[in-house]
């Protein structure tokens, strides 16, 4: 591990928005007011599966403060055609239709038509009074029952595409892909013990507490303005311009402080609809989803159906791994299985080994990434079956880890072969921490392991960074804040420049002040967003030494930059004394950088877990929980245990709680925070956290990025520790006391 | 015909007045007629708490009272905690254990937290994890929230416990 010192990576600076959001006075999405407002609501489908027959918006338009109605026959008449926004290939008509159904409804939530009024009260009661005629169709709700021969089909023009080539099959199956290594069959041969098991994951949601929001105006001079709360403000940009057939330099997108996402917040729902009412109405209209709306109209994380299979010899060392991996893309195609497939193998050495991905088509809401989107699912599979086949072998579960652990030039299925990765470490975290010696008495008690991956994304981010004259720099970024990364990006430049992190004021701003910049998410912002802080506050350095030279009568090259002050032969200045006088040597100086690094480091994450298992009525208690994880370098301790903790916390209600609890009709039946539970204050003990430093070498200050591969061991953890606590092996998520007093009275 | 109700209530220590349908909620009154945008919006079924405020002493989810039941009420919200450009001690203590990320759940959690070291300077960390369970979080994971109110606690008791018992 590296040994260089900082000053300032790797101390805990008070965020630089902390005092607005504590005292009330940061402006999220909602809070925007402005003249002429006027507030839109939506109308939304009470069938899972139904032909539109007809849509009379009369009644809606007469009522008394209603403004405009609009339904998907106001998007721009251009047809529809193949557009890529990022994330592979997709037909235009998918992305409008999830804004505004046309022709059909594929969820039950699905939006139908929207309203402009006075107040968001006639806003919602002429949204009641659109009449929509359906004709109800047949729904199909899971994976297996939709990749059925005969199931009703949701597209008619969905054609399945097989290894990477198009056929002409239409299916509910969007896609299957395979990635195959070494000889799957000599493989399971030379195994002692083959275990295969099969594992059900229910659709959850990211559940943050803001719920989506965007307020737009289509102004005299043809520009469309955008408030809105979004992971990616040029996500937005980009995608209502194309929706909206305009060019994206007519979009301006303002993102405003984001209360939460989870990769919830990349998509776009409301952006389109509030533009075409604002087209309409020539005035601004913001549109606030309910927490229904939030829950039935948005993307939750896919549901699964995963078939899992490992063999090993007597040792404990793998031989061959199989996996099937059936997620539910919801509405359209994009289930985010191939991230499974990425990470569903990924902490272990295995020789031979055969991934299978469908991405399958479902009557619920479309999905969306939610915090290492599809590895959790994958991760309860197979960590599961690995602590089942130490419990055979008769070995402590984190040797036989190690033991098969991915290493430094491991190669896995999907084709990547490992650069410097933090598996072994973080395994070797695990077993030297106290928590995992510490002794766990009283019945029913038992203690889990598990251990997840996530692989990261790099994606471009742009930055500027000016200096002021009283020795502070303004950092200009585009990378929308959720946890604290103004500050985890701040203090990068902070370190290049040698000045404290309180002196670098960073702003996130608009899509026409800043060069394009990806999502916050992927893990990215601290890694990608603090690399351009970091090239950025370089070129400010580069700069200041030619001011320096030109000062002493010297060449730049003879000035260099140590410990916050430029030096030459004779003399000294510090960054401050330097620039307060650059008016007098040439003006100005801004440093600006664009990067799209390729270095990406991924993270693996593990977790100890105590649970006691209430046989009575099977609920199931966290004692304790200790998160492990390597960052990389982790430029704010607290803000890097801030991503474990909150990951480890989502992983636990997903493991114990959270699900969409379907209707045979595809109603979702706990659509409001009180039925859809999610853990409180009450429900957990401290999150103990102990951070690993295996420096990324693909970046300069060695950061992987940690939001998200703490969230993929708990459940697999959890169902470790029920199996130790009870006896009997959880294959369902979630692992609430119904599922689990099923399996306790199978057992007795 | 008359549509609005008068209301006259105390919002941080000023009387206010201001017209209200009588539907419109006490969240929709502090937010959309007062501009007292701090207390957010999570579910408006009482359910997340994020628009937590003190309603006479009570905490109460502001989506659940109608803005004409605050007439002749004290409401305290998030903006009336700071003292002028002076913190309130939770508000300091947020900062300095990194219990916030994204924030919109924060300024209930602040109002709650007040009301319970109002009530009780010295709590246990279970009864912060009781009286804390009506708001919900989904970032932090309540570790460092549940860690700032016990320092705000401390901190409280050392600078104006002893005098509060005299």
């Amino acid at each position: 591990m590296s040994t260089q010192s900082y000053q300032v990576i790797g101390t805990r600076p008070i965020r630089h928005d902390g005092v607005d959001k504590v005292t009330g006075r940061a402006l999220y999405g909602a809070d925007i007011q402005m003249a002429g407002l006027l507030h839109g609501a939506i109308l939304r489908s009470p069938h899972a599966h139904a032909r539109i027959r007809s849509i009379n918006t009369s009644k809606a338009e007469a009522l008394a403060g209603v403004k405009a109605v609009v339904t998907a026959a106001d998007f721009p008449p251009t047809g529809d055609r193949i557009v890529d926004l990022g994330e592979g290939e997709t037909p235009l008509s998918y992305i409008r239709g999830n804004i505004l159904a046309s022709g059909k409804v594929l969820y039950r939530g699905h939006a139908v038509a929207a309203v402009a009024a006075t107040s968001p009260h006639i806003a919602a009661e002429a949204a009641s009074l659109i009449e929509v005629e359906y004709e109800p169709l047949p729904c199909v709700l899971t994976a297996p029952e939709a990749m059925r021969p005969g199931a009703p089909l949701l597209h008619e023009d969905l054609k399945t595409k097989e290894f990477g080539q198009q056929t002409d099959r239409v299916s509910n199956i969007a896609e299957h892909f395979r990635h195959s290594l070494g000889d799957l069959e000599k493989g399971f041969a030379e195994a002692d013990i083959v275990l295969e098991r099969e594992f059900h994951t229910a659709t959850v949601h990211q559940g943050y507490i803001e719920p989506h929001n965007a307020t737009a105006l289509w102004n005299n001079d043809g520009r469309l303005l955008i408030w809105c709360s979004t992971q990616g403000a040029f996500v937005v940009r980009d995608t209502t311009a194309c929706i909206l057939d305009l060019p994206v330099s007519q979009v301006k997108v303002t993102p405003m402080e984001i209360g939460g996402g989870f990769g919830g917040k990349i998509p776009v729902y409301l952006e389109p609809v509030a533009a075409l009412l604002s087209k309409k109405t020539g005035r601004p209209v913001k549109i606030v989803m309910s927490r229904k709306e939030v829950f039935e109209g948005t993307g939750p994380t896919p549901g699964s159906f995963i078939r899992i299979k490992i063999g090993a010899k007597r040792d404990g060392r793998f031989t061959a791994a199989q996996a099937d991996l059936a997620y539910e893309a919801g509405a359209y195609p994009g289930a985010m299985v191939g991230a499974g497939a990425m990470t569903v193998f990924a902490a272990y050495d295995i020789p031979n080994v055969t991934i299978d991905g469908y991405d399958v088509v479902v009557n619920k809401p479309s999905t969306a990434a939610y915090r290492a989107p599809g590895a959790t699912n994958a991760a309860f599979a197979t960590e599961t079956v690995v602590d089942e086949i130490a419990e055979h072998l008769g070995l402590d579960p984190l040797d036989l880890r190690l033991k098969n652990a991915a290493k430094e030039g491991t190669r896995r299925a999907d084709g990547l072969k490992y650069r410097r990765i933090g598996c072994v470490e973080v395994l070797e975290a695990m077993k030297a921490h106290p928590h995992y010696r510490a002794p766990l008495e009283g019945a029913n008690r038992g203690r889990g392991v598990a251990i997840g991956y996530w692989f990261n994304a790099g994606l471009p981010s742009s930055c500027t960074i000016s200096v002021n004259a009283d020795g502070s720099v303004t950092l200009v970024e585009g990378s929308t804040d959720i946890g604290g990364t103004r500050t985890s990006v701040a203090m990068q430049a902070a370190e290049v420049l040698g000045i404290p992190a309180g002196s670098v004021h960073p702003v996130v701003v608009d899509t026409d002040s800043v060069g394009f910049t990806a999502v916050t998410g992927g893990s990215r912002t601290t890694f990608a967003t603090g690399w351009a802080a970091y090239e950025a506050a370089q070129d400010v350095l580069r700069q200041m030494k030619e001011r320096a030279a030109k000062l002493w009568g010297l060449e730049p090259s003879a000035v260099r930059f140590e410990g916050g002050h430029f030096r030459a032969s004779g003399h000294e200045i510090s960054f401050a004394e330097l620039a307060a006088r650059l008016a007098e040597t040439g003006g100005p100086v801004v440093g600006r950088a664009t990067v799209n690094p390729r270095g990406v480091g991924g993270s693996f994450a593990g977790c100890i877990v105590d649970v006691e298992v209430d046989p009575e009525t099977g609920k199931t208690s966290i004692l304790r929980f200790t998160s492990i994880q390597d960052a990389g370098r982790a430029i704010h301790p607290s803000y890097v245990e801030g991503q474990m903790q909150g990951g480890s916390v989502q992983g636990i209600g997903w493991a114990l709680n959270e699900e969409y609890f379907m209707g045979p009709d595809g109603e979702m039946r706990n659509s409001s925070l009180l039925d859809y539970r999610m853990p409180t204050a009450l429900d957990l003990p401290m999150i103990d956290t102990q951070i690993v430093e295996v420096p990324n070498p693909g970046h300069p200050f060695g950061v992987r990025g940690v939001g998200e591969a703490n969230i993929v061991p708990p459940p697999a953890a959890i169902a470790n520790a029920i199996y130790r606590a009870v006896g009997v092996r959880m294959r369902r998520l979630p692992m609430s006391p119904p599922n689990l007093m099923q399996e306790l009275w199978k057992k007795s | 015909m008359q549509k609005k109700m008068h209301v006259t209530a105390t919002i941080n220590g000023e009387v206010q007045e201001f017209l209200c349908e009588p539907r419109q909620s006490l969240l929709e009154c502090l937010r959309d007629i007062l501009h007292l945008t701090g207390t957010k919006e999570g579910c408006n079924d009482g359910n997340c708490g994020s628009c937590t405020v003190l309603m006479d002493g009570r905490l109460v989810t502001s989506c659940l009272v109608l803005g004409p039941e605050a007439s002749g009420a004290e409401i305290v919200t998030v903006e009336g905690l700071a003292r002028g450009r002076e913190l309130h001690p939770l508000q300091k203590a947020f900062l300095e254990q990194a219990a916030l990320q994204c924030g919109v759940c924060t300024p209930g959690f602040l109002v709650a937290a007040k009301a319970l070291l109002d009530r009780e300077p010295q709590p246990s960390e279970q009864r912060i994890r009781w009286w804390l369970a009506n708001n919900l979080c989904r970032c932090t994971g309540y570790d460092k929230i549940v860690r700032a109110v016990q320092q705000a606690a401390a901190e409280l008791a050392a600078t104006q416990g002893g005098m509060n018992r005299l």
